[in-house]
């Protein structure tokens, strides 16, 4: 624990109300502490910047996850156990549950928000990938007002994103309209449970008998972000899953995305491998 | 010897400590007045010390600070020689070298200190590999960057090759691997003038550290004194390691003059400690047509890292083992530990055998590809069997029936109708089955003359209550010492193994049985306590106190009249080397081990060759060790064994950057959790060796050194890939696959 | 150094006893209930979240104590390996069924471990090995390969049962 914690601030606000107009005081100073999945390791390694923090953990107004009959709205604070355990997200939404599951392990599970996963915005994060084909928005408060951004929009770069220094992430919301689509995940880890991603792959697809009507593809680990891959969905629109198609796409794949050689993988072995996930979710769709 | 719990599943002696997180692991400890120490590193790999600066706001005044010159008698971690200095002097010699010390009250404040000392160094030119280390691009240890080599030489290798049917050469290598003990390194010391150095600490071997303090002291050797506290793990990670970080707390206590704790955290535990030695073999074999091997020429190396530590002796397994349990009448291995500017490798686990026996059972396999045999066929045909002679010239005198331990291992295993039926079903899958195995054996106890240098002792003492202490330096790490001591001395005694005590291993109290290393404490220590134990009931009836065939009460009563004329009684055993056992230093051949464990393990493997990810979906583990003392506690073993095999074989994988781990986190050096391990299948066949306690071998590396080729034999029959190289990281098999012709994926030999 | 902030007082519930931690705001859990408490049954690991030697239970739910800063243990009920065995010292059934399976080799990530497997055992009464597997995924043992661990919990839940009077099934 190479942390020197007199150093280190943690205020717990009374309320939403009181949280944001405390970071709309000093902009930047105070940061929200959620879960601290990500947080507490940075923190335990000395390698934690911020100094000063407010305990969102209890703040009601950030919890809970609300259905219509359009959407389903999870609170920013919405952990991926609530997640796991969520009928209609079980139903409708294979891929949020699939990414939570194989996110750390039960212990990482109780503890590890959305929110603090999208705000955290690691190009490996287990969730903006199905959040990505869900055409999730992201609900953005402060003290001066709300916001509603397609999710899609939100990273712009390597730990950039549309959040000003006094705002906070209050909920997601994803439309109840892929229900009908053939969903597919694959998260290829350093190993089956509590791994890093090294790939990842999140797809969907509205068939129109025998062809791709519609079609999301989004990778993780292999971008800055999250990436949606935009132009291998043109490609794919429209035509028969079939192997012709199929290496066409994965050639337009592979100029989309932007690997890297890391610590815990090649550049060789992420663009391979992407190719490969999306032979497989292809292939799937033709049976 | 009758026996009453031997062969029973008796449950571990301090197993309730442990479920109910009572057990007391050294980080549990706090002493009065406790000081946190912590240590300062070289960030570089090789250099001069130009300065020590203490920066920015600290109050360093309040702070115990220790260099070299502190070092009251030689700056040295002694251990085979003394190259190995305790804290850098002038010049370092691989990254996180110790270089200064710091002890405060306040461990956050510690923290913060730490990261204020600048080390500044000069750099010198570096070798970060086994090639550039022989090639001499530096001499960075002694004449010639060789810490030892051996030269084995058995009947003529060269003119058998020349008219040979056929030679398959091959190069094969292994990584280096993070023992990863689950307690990280840690010890606590105190220094007065009266007592001298006393430290508690994790640790298998206390009379290691024992040593090293003396002689980094240069304190007698009753001002020294060892304890070690319940161990979380040991591995060989904790054989010689502990030495160095308990020579750090003690001098932080010495010139403190208060108890220092110092524990690492699972970073610095992993950068600065021992790892397993990263290796190369080349093999050159000569085998006729019919699969007869008639010459195996071997050549060796390990990277021993900065210093010597263990290198010489990790070096004399892995060569003692490079032949494998095969007869042939010529071979000659050459071999050599070289140094590294890394941080000095270790003990861990199989200790060279896994890395030499990784390259002889990949090689022996495609061996028989090269001359279309079948991989068993060709080891059938070679199997040594009682009377032939092994590589270094032991003759081997104890009964083996490898044949028989490969016919069950296969039954098991399915291994036939799978090897078939895999290959038939493999072409057109992107998910390819296979299976493979590795046959092997282990020699158990110190090499050659080493247990007689050892001169391992135990004592024994009976209390008037009729219980019984055992004392010796072994220690509980897991593995279960503790319970099977108090198996064989009870039946020894006659008694139930809750009368048995096992004393905690505290140089101040028992006698040197030598380290917890080897696979030697069952097999050695074990036999000289049944020899104590059967010492003191010799006592009782030689006094005619005790009648032969009187129970525990009857003994209890006996035990207190005795001691009761005579003041105590106790019996002491010394270690005696078989005379039928003779090695020849100097040339390297004779009775290597007393005792060999022989094995056949059988790895079913899944290849997704989209991902190279490898699953293992079935291990079969069929090994003769004697004689079982605790089913549960032995099968323990091999599970556990195998589990850090497969993680040798498929996960763990070391990056280094300029001689430095660049991985050291559990995150991104990962080993398998519950969810990547197949049902390990563990099997036991008993020939009794007459030497071992109830006929017990040694068990605890032996899974360490088939598991990982297993694996490789598997992949390479799913796939064709030609594995050489562990771990097999899916970005490396698909790299393999890559480059093989697209036809050679339809076939599923090797 | 920059400003510094002060030790924080919290209220929570350790093993069903209320009591008052003292510490930084963003101090470990862990250390908190090692270091004041004395419970050091719960040990660090790899101070990560990667190994769980540090589980604990919140509310109910398995976490890891090295990743929770104490200001957010303000009005909890935690429990640890310590609070686990009845009064009177009658162990849990998973305690017992590791003690005659061998689920423990060098004891280290066993609390963690056991609590792991409690914790799976309340959510899901009759897992099969495949829900054993991944209950357990997030405690590493280096010692056992999970195989003496597995039978440990497989025979707690049939002992349980026994002592139900139920027929289980599952594993």
């Amino acid at each position: 624990m190479r942390a020197f914690l007199p150093g280190y601030h943690m205020e717990t606000p009374r309320d939403l109300t009181e949280t944001l107009d405390r970071m709309a005081k000093e902009p930047g100073v105070w940061k929200p502490f959620a879960g601290g999945t990500d947080l507490m390791v940075l923190l335990e390694a000395g390698k934690l910047p911020h100094k000063k923090f407010l305990n969102i953990w209890n703040l009601a107004e950030l919890r809970g996850i609300q259905t219509s009959a359009d959407h389903v709205t999870l609170g920013a604070l919405t952990t991926y156990t609530e997640v796991r355990g969520h009928e209609i997200l079980a139903r409708e939404f294979p891929l949020l549950c699939r990414a939570a599951a194989e996110t750390g392990s039960v212990a990482t599970q109780n503890r590890g928000t959305l929110g603090g996963n999208i705000a955290n915005a690691s190009p490996a994060a287990d969730s903006p990938p199905a959040l990505l084909v869900y055409d999730a928005e992201i609900e953005i408060v402060s003290a001066s007002g709300v916001r509603w951004i397609p999710y899609q929009q939100f990273h712009s770069g390597y730990k950039q994103m549309d959040l000003q220094p006094a705002e906070l992430i209050r909920r997601v919301r994803v439309p109840r309209n892929k229900n009908a689509w053939r969903q597919h995940f694959r998260k290829v880890g350093t190993r089956r449970a509590q791994a890093i991603s090294k790939v990842c792959l999140a797809a969907a697809a509205r068939m129109d008998p025998g062809r791709i009507g519609d079609v999301r593809i989004v990778l993780g680990s292999v971008a800055p972000t999250a990436l949606r891959a935009v132009r291998t969905e043109e490609v794919l629109r429209g035509q028969r899953p079939e192997p012709a198609i199929l290496r066409v796409a994965q050639d337009a794949l592979a100029r989309e995305i932007a690997p890297i050689d890391d610590i815990r993988s090649t550049l060789r072995y992420r663009r391979t491998v992407a190719r490969n996930l999306l032979a497989e979710f292809i292939e799937s769709l033709a049976g | 010897m009758e026996t009453h719990s031997i062969g029973k599943s008796v449950p571990r002696k301090e197993g309730r400590e442990k479920v109910t997180g009572r057990a007391r692991y050294v980080d549990d400890l706090t002493f009065p007045d406790m000081l946190h120490g912590a240590t300062v590193r070289s960030p570089a790999p090789r250099g001069r010390i130009r300065e020590i600066r203490f920066e920015g706001d600290i109050p360093w005044d309040e702070f115990t600070i220790v260099t070299a010159k502190d070092i009251p008698g030689k700056n040295c971690i002694a251990l085979l020689i003394e190259d190995q200095p305790c804290l850098a002097d002038g010049l370092v010699n691989h990254c996180e070298e110790a270089v200064v010390l710091l002890a405060h009250q306040d461990k956050y404040l510690l923290e913060e200190a730490r990261r204020h000392v600048r080390v500044a160094i000069e750099p010198l030119p570096a070798i970060f590999s086994m090639e550039d280390s022989l090639a001499r691009k530096e001499i960075i240890w002694g004449r010639d960057n060789i810490f030892k080599a051996f030269h084995v030489e058995k009947g003529d290798v060269d003119s058998t090759c020349a008219g040979a049917d056929f030679i398959v050469e091959g190069e094969y290598e292994t990584g280096a691997q993070e023992q990863l003990y689950i307690e990280p390194q840690g010890v606590i010391a105190q220094f007065n003038a009266a007592e001298g150095v006393t430290v508690w600490g994790s640790l298998q071997c206390p009379y290691y550290v024992h040593k090293a303090l003396v002689i980094l002291f240069g304190l007698p050797k009753d001002r020294v004194r060892v304890v070690q506290t319940e161990t979380g793990g040991g591995f060989g990670g904790k054989e010689e390691y502990p030495s160095m970080i308990a020579a750090h707390a003690a001098l932080l206590a010495q010139k403190s003059g208060r108890p220092v704790k110092i524990i690492y955290d699972r970073a610095e535990d992993m950068v600065a400690t021992t790892k397993r030695h990263p290796s190369k073999t080349r093999q050159r074999t000569a085998v006729t047509r019919d699969g007869k091997l008639l010459a195996m020429d071997i050549d060796f190396t390990v990277d021993g890292g900065a210093y010597e530590t263990l290198s010489p002796v990790v070096l004399s397994r892995g060569t003692i083992h490079a032949a494998g349990p095969y007869h042939c009448t010529n071979v000659r291995i050459n071999s050599r530990a070289v140094a590294t500017n890394a941080p000095p490798h270790g003990a861990f686990r199989g200790f060279g055998a896994p890395q030499s026996v990784f390259a002889l059972e990949r090689h022996l396999d495609r061996v028989a590809g090269a001359i279309g045999m079948a991989p068993d066929e060709l080891r059938r045909r070679n199997f040594i069997s009682q009377g032939q002679t092994l590589a270094v010239g032991q003759v081997v005198k104890e009964k083996v029936d490898m044949n028989g331990l490969l016919d069950r291992a296969f039954a098991l295993s399915d291994y036939h109708a799978k090897r078939k039926r895999f290959a038939d079903e493999n072409a057109g899958r992107t998910i390819k089955k296979g299976i493979g195995f590795a046959s092997f054996l282990h020699g158990a106890g110190f090499t050659g003359s080493g247990e007689e240098y050892l001169a391992s002792e135990v004592a024994m003492e009976a209390m008037r209550d009729g219980s019984v202490h055992v004392l010796a330096g072994s220690t509980e790490m897991g593995q279960g010492t503790n319970t099977i001591f108090s198996q064989i001395a009870a039946d020894a005694l006659g008694l139930d193994c809750d009368r048995i005590k096992i004393l905690q291993p505290d140089t101040a109290q028992v006698p040197n049985s030598g380290p917890t290393v080897a696979s030697r404490t069952a097999m050695i220590v074990g036999k000289l306590v049944e020899t104590a134990a059967l010492g003191l009931k010799r006592t009782l009836l030689e006094s005619g106190l005790l009648e032969l065939d009187e129970g525990a009460a009857d003994f209890a009563r006996a035990c207190r009249t005795y001691i009761d004329a005579h003041g105590a009684l106790k019996s002491f055993v010394k270690y005696e080397h078989p005379r039928d056992l003779h090695w020849d230093d100097e040339h390297y051949r004779g009775d290597a081990y007393g005792a060999y464990a022989w094995a056949v393990y059988v790895a079913e493997v899944s290849v997704d060759t989209r991902t190279g990810e490898v699953r293992v979906d079935d291990f079969v583990a069929v090994q003769e060790v004697g004689k079982v003392i605790n089913p549960a506690l032995a099968a323990g073993q091999i599970e556990g064994g195998v589990a850090q095999g497969i993680g040798f074989a498929l996960y763990e994988n070391v990056v280094w950057q300029e001689g430095r781990m660049a991985n050291a986190q559990m995150t991104n050096y990962v080993m398998p959790t519950s969810m990547d391990l197949p049902p390990i299948r563990v099997f036991f066949e008993e020939i009794p060796y007459e030497r071992g306690p109830a006929g017990a071998k040694g068990i605890g590396e032996l899974p360490l050194d088939g598991t990982a080729p297993a694996i490789a034999n598997a992949i390479a029959h799913a796939t064709g890939a030609d594995v050489r190289q562990i771990p097999i990281t899916p970005e490396a098999l698909l790299e393999m696959l890559a480059a093989m012709p697209p036809k050679a994926l339809e076939g599923a030999h090797v | 150094m920059s400003e510094l902030t002060r030790k924080v007082s919290v209220r929570c519930e350790v093993n069903g006893e209320s009591v008052t931690l003292e510490a930084y705001p963003m101090a470990r859990l862990l250390d908190v209930l090692r270091e004041q408490l004395k419970l050091t049954g719960t040990k660090e690991g790899c101070g990560e979240g990667e190994c769980g030697a540090c589980s604990v239970e919140m509310d109910g739910a398995l976490v890891n104590s090295c990743l929770v800063p104490l200001l957010q243990v303000q009005g909890v009920k935690i429990r640890t390996i310590e609070g686990l065995a009845s009064g009177g010292g009658a162990l849990h059934a998973v305690q017992e069924a590791f003690l005659t399976y061998g689920g423990a080799q060098c004891g280290i990530c066993t609390p963690g471990m056991i609590l792991a497997a409690v914790n799976l055992l309340v959510r899901n009464p009759h897992p099969d090995d495949a829900q054993i597997r991944e209950g357990l995924s997030g405690n590493l043992c280096r010692c056992t390969g999970y195989m003496k661990i597995f039978e440990s919990v497989v025979e707690a839940v049939r002992h349980s049962d026994e002592a139900d009077g139920q027929s289980g099934t599952g594993a």
